[in-house]
């Protein structure tokens, strides 16, 4: 995922990142903070403990409007987007003819239109996807260029944010507002990638360095980079797309279907409908070859993307492959995630991965590695 | 102490050389989360890899920065990869080697040339 670092844009918070000590990288075209002073583990760390600022402004911030926008959007995610009720938000992913992922996004009814954040990897995509599929019903794709998106996570998130706004104390998880935060209209998600409570907050680029500068002011908070964010998102079991989701990947061999609503489901009101609707009905009612699951090696060598994994020690046969893989800093040890064929899928099952041409042991585990700290 | 271009350092100690990695080297990795050291009496030859890091980011190796025979590791590291970050010239040794020819590292780098080589 990294670019070589050649005519990369930058966020509004470039130069707050270099003022901070960031260790800047290329990720997705955007050069973009991978760690600051503390380093990876301690940021990671800080996150789980305190609270973790994050730059995301390089995701995709989408505005879709016009009449019946979210039935509209069904045609492209299996998700309940018309049962979606207002100043609520909830993951979904467009899906291929195929049946497999080409992207993961949240999607937010904000009343009188739908906010989508899509990944930067992919936005150019998603808008065309979504302009090819919306406009000819009259609906309007809008990329934001002009709003920065910044992520507030942790479990004093709550504490941190609510001295600039006290209403975020009265949001649940996934509920999302329009809120004034250091004298800027912010829209406000209570929601994250890290497994923690907190906080999306999208904001005017004009408004959003006095933001940052503010949030970081506390000394609750420090800012986190992209490096602590992966880790905090593996152990919290969640899919980064490009590596644990792909064009082949179905969202039943990615374990998301609890994303899949059941009014979208075979039998449901408005089931099917999406792209590769048959390849994912087929797949739910029989199951999928392969399964994404857990994975923790024995002793304490990572196991990176790309580890192949046997069912034996010695000989035996391929079952699968590490999509996400390293050091978990809170479960102090190496955590990993990956695709095995279904015989191989159950917690427990002893596995191997091929580590510098020698098995090491690894077993079938449960996700998330670290419980959700999210306020239900 | 001298320093080779793998950013590694060796220190005369009697008739053994020991090896580690600089400051620049741990700072550049990241936190170190794994090390797998050679096994004692393992005979090597220059540029054979003999130890496998890992930092939260990528895998590195060490390659051996003379022939020789491994005579002692440090099994602490192993246990506490942190210590390569907190003290890699010191503390943090990674083996120690007995050379046939310790005139080889005269070729290597002395500290201002590694600096130099760094900057």
């Amino acid at each position: 995922m990294t670019d070589e670092p050649t005519e990369l844009k930058t966020t509004v918070l470039n130069e707050l990142h270099h003022a901070r000590g960031a260790k800047m990288v290329g990720f997705a075209g955007y050069e973009m903070p991978v760690q600051y002073k503390l380093g990876v583990l301690k940021e990671h760390l800080h996150t789980r403990g305190r609270a973790g600022l994050f730059d995301v402004s390089h995701m995709g911030q989408v505005i879709l409007r016009g009449p019946k926008v979210a039935e509209a959007l069904e045609r492209l995610v299996p998700v309940d987007v018309a049962g979606l009720a207002e100043g609520r938000q909830r993951y979904g992913f467009f899906t291929n003819d195929a049946g497999g992922i080409e992207d993961d996004l949240m999607i937010a009814n904000r009343g009188d239109h739908l906010f989508v954040v899509v990944n930067a990897a992919c936005k150019e995509a998603d808008v065309a996807r979504m302009r090819a599929a919306l406009e000819p019903d009259g609906i309007t794709v809008k990329l934001l260029e002009n709003r920065a998106l910044v992520a507030l996570q942790g479990p004093e998130a709550e504490d941190v944010l609510a001295e600039h706004c006290p209403a975020v104390r009265d949001m649940r998880f996934m509920d999302v507002e329009t809120l004034p935060i250091a004298g800027a209209e912010c829209w406000v998600s209570r929601s994250g990638y890290t497994g923690e409570d907190g906080f999306e907050i999208s904001v005017p680029n004009v408004a959003a360095v006095d933001l940052v500068k503010s949030l970081l002011a506390d000394a609750r908070v420090e800012p986190i980079g992209l490096g602590a964010r992966d880790s905090l998102r593996l152990e919290a079991g969640l899919c980064l797309y490009g590596q644990d989701l792909d064009p082949e990947t179905s969202p039943v061999e990615a374990g998301l279907t609890w994303a899949i609503q059941k009014v979208r489901r075979a039998g449901g009101a408005r089931a099917g409908g999406y792209p590769g609707a048959e390849r994912v009905q087929r797949e739910m009612a029989e199951g999928a070859a392969r399964k994404r699951v857990g994975l923790r090696p024995e002793g304490r060598a990572p196991m990176r993307a790309g580890v192949v994994l046997y069912d034996a020690e010695e000989g035996g046969a391929e079952v699968g492959a590490v999509t996400s893989g390293g050091f978990g800093p809170s479960v102090e040890g190496p955590v990993a995630m990956g695709y095995v064929s279904a015989a191989s899928a159950s917690e427990g099952t002893p596995l191997w991965g091929e580590l510098r041409g020698k098995r090491v042991p690894v077993r079938v585990a449960a996700l998330p590695f670290v419980p959700a700290g999210f306020k239900r | 102490m001298k320093f080779t271009e793998e950013h590694e350092w060796l220190l005369v100690e009697g008739d053994l050389v020991v090896v580690g990695i600089t400051n620049h080297a741990a700072e550049q990795l990241g936190d170190i989360v794994f090390v797998e050291l050679p096994e004692e009496g393992r005979e090597v030859t220059k540029d054979e890899e003999v130890v496998v890091i890992e930092s939260v980011k990528a895998a590195s190796d060490i390659l051996a920065p003379l022939d020789g025979e491994i005579v002692e590791v440090n099994e602490p590291i192993v246990e506490e990869p942190g210590k390569i970050n907190e003290d890699p010239e010191g503390e943090a040794w990674f083996f120690k080697m007995k050379v046939e020819d310790l005139s080889a590292l005269d070729d290597l780098m002395d500290e201002k040339a590694y600096k130099d080589f760094i900057s």
